[in-house]
């Protein structure tokens, strides 16, 4: 299987600060690659770099086998792009807008037409009318965008947050939208900063923070590498969290607790001894347990623990130090 | 009914091999359709451009009036003049309408496709010069009514045209290099205020022999003063001198030489 999309070592810098610092990516064709980070972690950077709207100060990066900088034409017309914020006319209706992209695809004026159509009962946009595209909701907007940018059915399709801003039930339309084009054989890259829908759409996630990857994996993968299963212990008593933390025989700079839900949670490594051990230690000292259980780690945890912004009761630097190690 | 993808992809393909001209006019074309559909959406906007300079000739014409020194009616001679300002002002309206366009996110699809680079510049360029007919039309019809009249043949009246135009072609495209050199649209007003004084320091309103003797050269040197004079004279207007044509021609054709590249360079970088 050969790699969609390869970025090597790409620097962008605005002003002293670097957008991108360093940014390596390797996505397999046809599979679903997740970008995490957190605002202002170079997603959008790293996608505009591979849509050819910016060229990098330095590195190398090829799309469908093309290379971004000197290539961009052959690049572009393999790509499909919905950026972060919305790419349309916002004067025009939905039909105007697709006839006018599909007729700058030189797909013909009645084949633009035709596709047009197409998309637009696809993404159940069909009946929209003469309406400006300003007038749009913003789950319908989004459906418009990301109808745009298949209109010639791209080899790599970009998808740069998709869903950040919309409702949940908006939310589900663009998944299900999403989910509908896997399997055609398109490479999808997707960034958000929402670690379930890394989790729900993609193969493959890559963690980014400060302009470079810095974890790589599947979700499973990511998980694991936290240091795997947790436990949770949620009490009847929220004032009694400290005494808790303090006599359970858990690694007391990883516990986190939750005091709103009464919940502390730690990993631990040996499962069974670490659940008697909890259940034995809170008997003998009379605080009452409503919940005790073990669990794979969220993608949330993941993402915490690796990019620093650590659990509460521990400082991000640590955590950091932590976790760079870890992905190297 | 349906175009399958292959379809849909083929045909993209092929503007790869063919990569030909045809497609830098079609996309050309389908960008100034763009531009004539936010008209046909948007007709007000469009109406009180041509509104504009018509209120700013009955406004310098009967308000203001004065015209001393100028030989016969005042407004056989302020009517060239102010078609030539309409035209040096059509670089503010192209400016405001090039840097609302471009921080559009419209933008960053169309520079993701693989179409012709400046497409979108021409697709301005067409519409401005199309609003900039009809607004010349308009105000020749007031100002006939305000009892402007043409002295010259049919044929130096359309030269007279063809001159305005012609600048304002070259208004067009150092409009269109300065909304990208000043990016935002608050940066677009202190370009605006430039743009002022240019068109003022002109023969539009008065004849540079009764200015003071600081202002008379600048004021003759001004490009829009030839254009205006060539207007005069191909209309048989007071203030007409013949030998202004030239300038008139040479003038737009030097500007546009230096900004039409310029602008379509910069926007092909643009922010890459
Ligand atoms: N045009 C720009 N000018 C200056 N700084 C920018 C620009 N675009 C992005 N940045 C900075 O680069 C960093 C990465 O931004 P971005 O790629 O948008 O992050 P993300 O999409 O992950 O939120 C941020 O710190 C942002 O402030
Ligand atoms: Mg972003």
């Amino acid at each position: 299987m050969t790699d969609a999309i390869v970025v090597e070592n790409v620097r962008k810098r605005y002003g002293d600060k670097a957008a991108l610092d360093g940014f390596d990516l390797a996505v397999g064709s046809g599979t679903v690659h997740g970008l995490l980070g957190p605002n202002g972690a170079g997603k959008t950077t790293a996608v505009r770099v591979l849509t050819t709207l910016l060229l990098p100060d330095e590195g190398r990066a090829e799309v469908a086998g093309y290379d971004v900088a000197r290539e961009a034409g052959r690049v572009r017309r393999r790509i499909g792009l919905l950026g972060q914020h919305a790419a349309l006319d916002e004067e025009l209706g939905g039909r105007q807008n697709l006839e006018m992209f599909g007729r700058l695809y030189h797909l013909g004026a009645r084949h633009a037409r035709v596709r047009a159509d197409e998309l637009l009962e696809r993404f159940g946009l069909a009946d929209t009318g003469r309406k400006a595209v300003k007038q749009y909701s913003g789950g319908m907007r989004r459906r418009l965008d990301l109808a745009a940018s298949l209109i010639t059915e791209p080899e790599v399709l970009f998808l740069d947050e998709p869903t950040t801003g919309l409702d949940p039930r908006g939310r589900a339309e663009v998944w299900g939208a999403v989910r509908s084009l896997v399997g055609g054989g398109t490479t999808v890259l997707l960034t958000t900063q929402y670690l379930e829908e890394a989790d729900q759409l993609a193969d493959r996630i890559s963690v980014v923070d400060r302009g470079r990857v810095i974890a790589d994996g599947t979700a499973d993968e990511l998980k694991a590498k936290t240091g795997g299963d947790r436990i949770d212990v949620v009490l009847r008593d929220g004032g009694q969290l400290g005494a808790a933390v303090a006599l359970l025989p858990l690694d007391k700079s990883e516990v986190s607790v939750d005091a709103d839900r009464r919940r502390l949670s730690a990993p631990v490594t040996d499962r069974m001894a670490a659940l008697a051990g909890a259940v034995r230690a809170l008997e003998e000292a009379g605080i009452v347990a409503e919940d005790i259980a073990l669990r794979r780690p969220t993608l949330d945890e993941v993402f915490l623990h690796l990019t620093g912004d650590g659990p509460a009761g521990s400082t991000g630097d640590e955590h950091r130090d932590h976790a760079v190690k870890e992905a190297v | 009914m349906s175009t399958t993808y292959e379809e849909s992809r083929v045909a993209t393909y092929e503007t790869s091999r063919a990569g030909a001209w045809a497609y830098v006019l079609t996309d050309c074309w389908t960008m100034t359709r763009r531009e004539l559909a936010h008209w046909a959406r948007q007709p007000v906007q469009m109406i009180v451009g041509l509104v504009f300079p018509v209120m700013m000739l009955v406004m310098f014409g009967y308000l203001i009036g004065g015209g001393r020194g100028i030989e016969g009616n005042y407004i056989d001679f302020l009517v060239p003049g102010m078609l030539a300002l309409t035209m040096a002002f059509g670089l503010e309206a192209t400016m405001i309408a090039v840097t609302q366009d471009l921080n559009k996110g419209v933008i960053d699809r169309f520079r993701s496709m693989p179409m012709t680079n400046g497409a979108v510049l021409v697709g301005r360029s067409a519409a401005d010069m199309l609003q900039s007919a009809l607004g010349l039309a308009v105000m020749i019809g007031v100002a006939y009514a305000l009892g402007w009249r043409v002295h010259g043949t049919f044929g130096s009246f359309l030269g007279a045209v063809g001159l305005l135009l012609l600048f304002r072609f070259a208004m067009l495209w150092i409009g269109i290099h300065l909304a990208m050199v000043a990016g935002k649209p608050e940066m677009v007003q202190a370009v605006q205020i430039l743009v002022w004084p240019v068109s003022f320091l002109s023969n539009a309103f008065a004849d540079p022999d009764e200015m003071p003797d600081w202002l008379g050269p600048v004021v003759e040197w001004n490009p829009m003063s030839h254009t205006a004079t060539a207007v005069r004279d191909l209309l048989g207007s007071p203030g007409g001198e013949p030998g202004h044509i030239w300038p008139a021609i040479v003038w737009p054709l030097a500007l546009l030489a230096v900004f039409f590249p310029l602008a379509v360079r910069r926007f092909g970088r643009l922010s890459r």
